[in-house]
């Protein structure tokens, strides 16, 4: 403690302090000088970068959803329209626990764990910032009891979102088709570009008209910038950029024929195709059963799904446009026609029927479908009339295959016939070079017999049977099939595939002989012009399921039913002017004539009754609805 | 030459030729001191308005506390300092006891354990010390001739160290930064030798590394390495000071305007009532706000550190000196964290922030620098 007894010096101890404040103020002065620097750094120097990161903080650019283009039928009746629907949506990088948060939610709304599970797999494939559905088709009470409960959970939005009604239902399943959510496949084939215009888009068109005119449908996308807070809440909306509508498409499709079609064909399975001659618009276009695509829209459930998938009856499976039949006897009026105008034939050619044809130097039977045959004297009429195969085995056997190959492709067979729905398939007719290709062997005259009564290696789908008919109705004009009449309004010019030459008095041949199939007395049609007082042509097939043997006699009762022929029946009418080609296919129906001209008739009946401005085309076409209300709901 | 005037007039006290005292005096008032204090704090009350999201409660609440503060500050100047100087090892002991009762009954919050719940009353004895170790040290320097003989300063060290360390442990680095500050500038101020102040500086280099692998807690290490990388963890660790330093950029040279803030009011930046309200000052007045913000604590700061000149003796002068260089390291390390220039430590803008504690205790603060400014002429020894 010898400190203590030095002297304290107060004036040099009052200079130590002075001497050491002054060196503080220094610092004092040097630190502000800091801070006042940093200021001018940040706030003059750097302003303009920090006001763009301070904007770039609250504004943000929110896709606006263009509205899905309508589809209307002919007569304006509505196929596909958008419906308001309450989505719940999560926002991940506004939420700080989501299985909490998600738990919460679970109280408030119906969530089950299958919701929980797409949600996570949503939430792989999300972009940065954008909303995750989590629920959707919420009712008015579960965005009641969310909205009050919308504080304690942030980055939880209820939107509302415009999806896909079908009001047809089923009637129209597989021609509109639908749309669903964009799935992991689709998301990864979509360009840069497709990235842009599906922004704030769900749903994509996955089947049917949906799908061919997804460009059109889906319209341009909108923008707006809001401004958020912190929780991204949006607080307002700056500026912004209405989304451009999708087009509206009007078909050629009337709902009421639609229906008569199908409730003609009661609970058969089968297809019903209804073609407007003098375009190539399609009128009916039946696949039976079918299903209800609403299901689709926002997501099948498994049960659904599965019970569709595995359903004997195949509903998902479009016959119209994929099924690919053996024709039948339906190709012999195409036949006929060809040879005619190949000079095979005449209309003076005479065939013998006993029953049965042999091929020079072949012992094999070829059995006419009528055990005793149908006469001495069988000419072309009463060869369509009756559908006598022998003659028309008479006449493959001295024509060349490749010729009728030439002539089923004027006619539309064995190609895509260009009908605007996706995923067609081309059935197949038969010619040398594709079987020398295909199966690695040559063509045997046996070939050409089966190939003429559309049978052996002949596929047709129900739309070629349609397309042919109405080509054959046109006396050799033959339309692209089309479903769209009209997009926004604009009507879609027809456009003619091929032209199939032949001289008049050769389609009159073939339209006597149709008509006769109808009319005469041995016609095996006579069930499709019943009590119509208009001229109706047509043509019966059976089409075999199960090959049989030589020899063996042809059981019916034997035979599952699903076994069983299959049964067709193609058609014009008025024979004098004709405006309507149909073709039917009645899966395992047995009898054209018996159970598949009778829809025909039906389908006839109905359109040939209407008033002529009813059936015209753009009379009732209104102009799009524009959608553009501000469809968020705030807190 | 006021004062000079009074002195000599000082034998004669008691005759009725004495001047009648004046109303600063008799009341130990410091009245530029007072006024500049009532100026900061209504323009904390302001600020903090529009930083709570134009909240009046919070406001209120503020108001209630300044006022308590404002009547603790002119208590504590009605204190001799005398006083002041025989009670400081009590107030001393009594504080590292309550520091120590923390550790082992204290109560707090997000992993730090501050508070002595005493029934329905909370308080923060850290907060005591604050004043408790500078009084302490200037009153044991006081008695000591200077400049400081080398025991001296270990002695002063070890006055620091025991309250310092224990505040680190709850954990509560801010706080004990600016009461290591607090002794250290009185320390400083008796004229510690530039020989010693070297060789500290050395050695606190050399200590560096060593607390950087044992002595930081992992969070303390991610706030400085946020602040040389504010960019690399914007949503986490890098969040506080992306946005404030948004803020504050972006307010410019004229501010937003009033409650204008897009980065405070639409909650962008946090904290932004407590610590980081000098962004939102900054954002919604601008450089021109943040300058005369600037210049209302240099102006404190020079009447604290006129009246440390002025002090009768060396306990007043090392005191005021303190009190007056730790007030400007609340502002300096506040600023430079919300700022970006340092790593973000609790430490609350002197009367902008909210928060009740601090501000009373740093009005006891001036209310003891007032003390000290209206002393009378008394041989003190």
């Amino acid at each position: 403690m010898s400190e203590n007894l030095r002297f304290k010096d107060h004036h040099s101890e009052q200079r130590l302090f002075r001497n050491r404040m002054l060196v503080a103020i220094c610092g004092v002065v040097v630190l502000l000088g800091v801070l006042v620097a940093r200021f001018y750094n940040l706030q003059v120097v750097n302003f303009e970068d920090y006001r763009t990161q301070s904007d770039q903080n609250r504004i943000q650019v929110r896709p606006v959803p263009p509205t899905r283009g309508l589809i209307y039928d002919r007569n304006g009746e509505m196929l596909a329209d958008n419906r308001p629907s309450y989505t719940l949506s999560i926002v991940r990088e506004r939420v700080k626990d989501l299985d909490a948060t998600i738990e919460l939610l679970a109280h408030l709304v119906e969530l089950d764990d299958s919701d929980v599970e797409k949600f996570q797999r949503r939430l792989q494939r999300r972009r940065p910032f954008e909303p995750v559905p989590l629920r959707y088709r919420l009712s008015e009470d579960e965005i009641a009891r969310i909205s009050v409960n919308e504080f304690h959970l942030p980055g939880v939005s209820v939107e509302a979102e415009l999806v896909r009604y079908y009001p047809q239902s089923k009637l129209f399943a597989h021609s509109v088709g639908y749309v669903g959510r964009i799935n992991d496949r689709e998301l990864s084939s979509f360009t840069e570009e497709d990235v842009r215009r599906y922004r704030g888009t769900q749903s994509i068109g996955k089947v049917g008209l949906e799908r061919s005119y997804e460009d059109l449908l889906l319209g341009e996308v909108g923008y707006e910038n809001v401004e958020t807070n912190a929780r991204g809440r949006v607080l307002r909306v700056l500026e912004r950029h209405d989304p451009k509508p999708g087009a509206e498409l009007t078909l050629h499709l009337d709902t009421r024929l639609q229906q008569v079609a199908t409730e003609a064909l009661g609970d058969n399975r089968g297809a019903v195709v209804a073609i407007d001659v003098k375009t190539g618009g399609v009128l009916a276009f039946v696949s039976q059963p079918s299903f209800d695509p609403n299901l689709f829209v926002t997501g099948i459930s498994f049960k659904d799904y599965s019970a569709l998938r595995d359903s004997l009856d195949v509903p998902l499976f479009n016959r119209v446009v994929q099924g690919q039949y053996p024709p039948g006897s339906t190709l012999k009026p195409m036949m006929g026609l060809g040879g005619l105008a190949a000079g095979i034939i005449t209309a003076e050619t005479e065939v013998a029927d006993p029953g049965y044809y042999k091929l020079p130097n072949d012992k094999r039977i070829y059995r006419d479908w009528k055990r005793w045959g149908h006469g001495k004297h069988v000419d072309l009429i009463q060869g369509l009339a009756q559908s006598c195969d022998v003659y028309f085995w008479d006449m493959a056997a001295r024509w060349d295959i490749d010729g009728m190959h030439d002539i089923a492709t004027r006619f539309g067979l064995g190609e895509k016939t260009g009908i605007d729905l996706p995923r067609e398939y081309p059935g197949l007719f038969p010619s040398r070079a594709w079987k020398r290709g295909a199966r690695g062997v040559p063509w045997f005259p046996g070939d050409s017999l089966n190939a003429v009564l559309g049978q052996g290696f002949v596929l047709a789908t129900p739309l070629q049977l349609a397309v042919m008919t109405a080509t054959i109705a046109n006396r050799g004009t033959h339309y692209r099939p089309q479903m769209v009449m009209a997009v926004d309004g604009v009507e879609q010019p027809p456009e003619i595939l091929h032209h199939v030459d032949a001289r008049p008095e050769h389609w009159d041949q073939v339209f006597e002989g149709m008509e006769a199939v109808v009319y005469s007395l041995h016609g095996t049609g006579k069930r499709a012009g019943a009590g119509l007082d208009f001229k109706v042509a047509g043509k019966s097939g059976t089409a075999q399921v199960v090959g049989i043997a030589q020899g063996e006699r042809y059981d019916s009762e034997a035979l599952k039913e699903r076994h069983r022929d299959h049964a067709l029946f193609i058609a014009f009418a008025p024979v004098d002017d004709p405006q309507i080609a149909v073709s039917v296919l009645v899966e395992n129906g047995e009898g054209g004539g018996l159970v598949a001209a009778p829809v025909a008739r039906e389908v006839f009946a109905d359109w040939m009754s209407r008033p002529l401005e009813d059936t015209a085309s753009l009379q009732n076409w209104r102009p799009p609805l524009m959608f553009t209300e501000e469809a968020h709901i705030r807190g | 030459m006021a004062s000079r005037d009074y002195m000599h007039r000082l034998p004669d006290a008691g005759s009725s030729l004495r001047r009648p005292e004046s109303f600063s005096r008799r009341w130990h008032i410091d009245l530029p001191l007072l006024l500049l204090l009532m100026v900061l704090a209504g323009v904390g009350l302001v600020v903090l308005y529009s930083a709570s999201g134009e909240e009046i409660h919070y406001v209120k609440r503020q108001a209630v506390f300044m006022g308590l503060a404002f009547v603790g500050m002119v208590i504590a100047a009605q204190i001799p300092l005398e006083f002041y100087r025989r009670w400081s090892p009590w107030f001393y002991l009594a504080g590292c006891c309550l520091l120590v009762a923390v550790l082992f009954i204290g109560v707090g919050a997000k992993g730090a354990q501050r508070w002595l719940q005493i029934g329905g009353f909370r308080f923060q004895p850290s907060e005591a010390l604050k004043l408790a170790v500078p009084i302490a040290v200037a009153a044991y320097l006081h008695k000591r001739s200077l400049p400081p003989s080398f025991l001296t300063v270990l002695g002063t060290l070890v006055i620091i160290g025991i309250p310092a360390a224990l505040i680190v442990r709850q954990p509560d680095l801010g706080t004990s930064i600016l009461i290591a500050a607090s002794g250290i500038f009185a320390l400083y101020l008796s004229g510690l030798s530039w020989k010693m102040i070297g060789s500290a500086a050395v050695m606190g280099a050399m200590a560096a590394w060593p607390m950087w692998m044992w002595g930081l807690r992992e969070y303390q290490k991610q706030r400085i390495l946020t602040l040389f990388n504010p960019d690399a963890d914007r949503l986490g660790a890098g969040w506080n000071i992306f946005q404030s330093k948004a803020a504050i950029g972006s307010g410019g040279w004229a501010g937003k305007g009033y409650m204008q803030g897009t980065q405070s009011q639409l909650d962008f930046l946090p904290e932004s009532h407590t610590d980081f309200i000098i962004a939102v000052l900054a954002e919604e007045w601008g450089m021109r706000g943040a300058l005369i913000l600037l210049a209302l604590y240099l102006l404190i700061i020079a009447r604290g550190i006129y009246i440390s000149f002025m002090a009768q003796h060396v306990f007043g002068r090392l005191l005021a000196g303190s009190i007056t260089l730790t007030f400007f390291v609340y502002v300096f390390v506040n600023i430079g964290m919300v700022t970006g220039l340092l790593p973000v430590v609790g430490v609350p803008l002197p009367l902008v922030s909210h928060g009740g504690t601090s501000v009373i205790t740093l009005m006891a603060g001036f209310g003891i620098l007032m003390a000290i400014s209206t002393e009378r002429r008394r041989v003190l020894f």
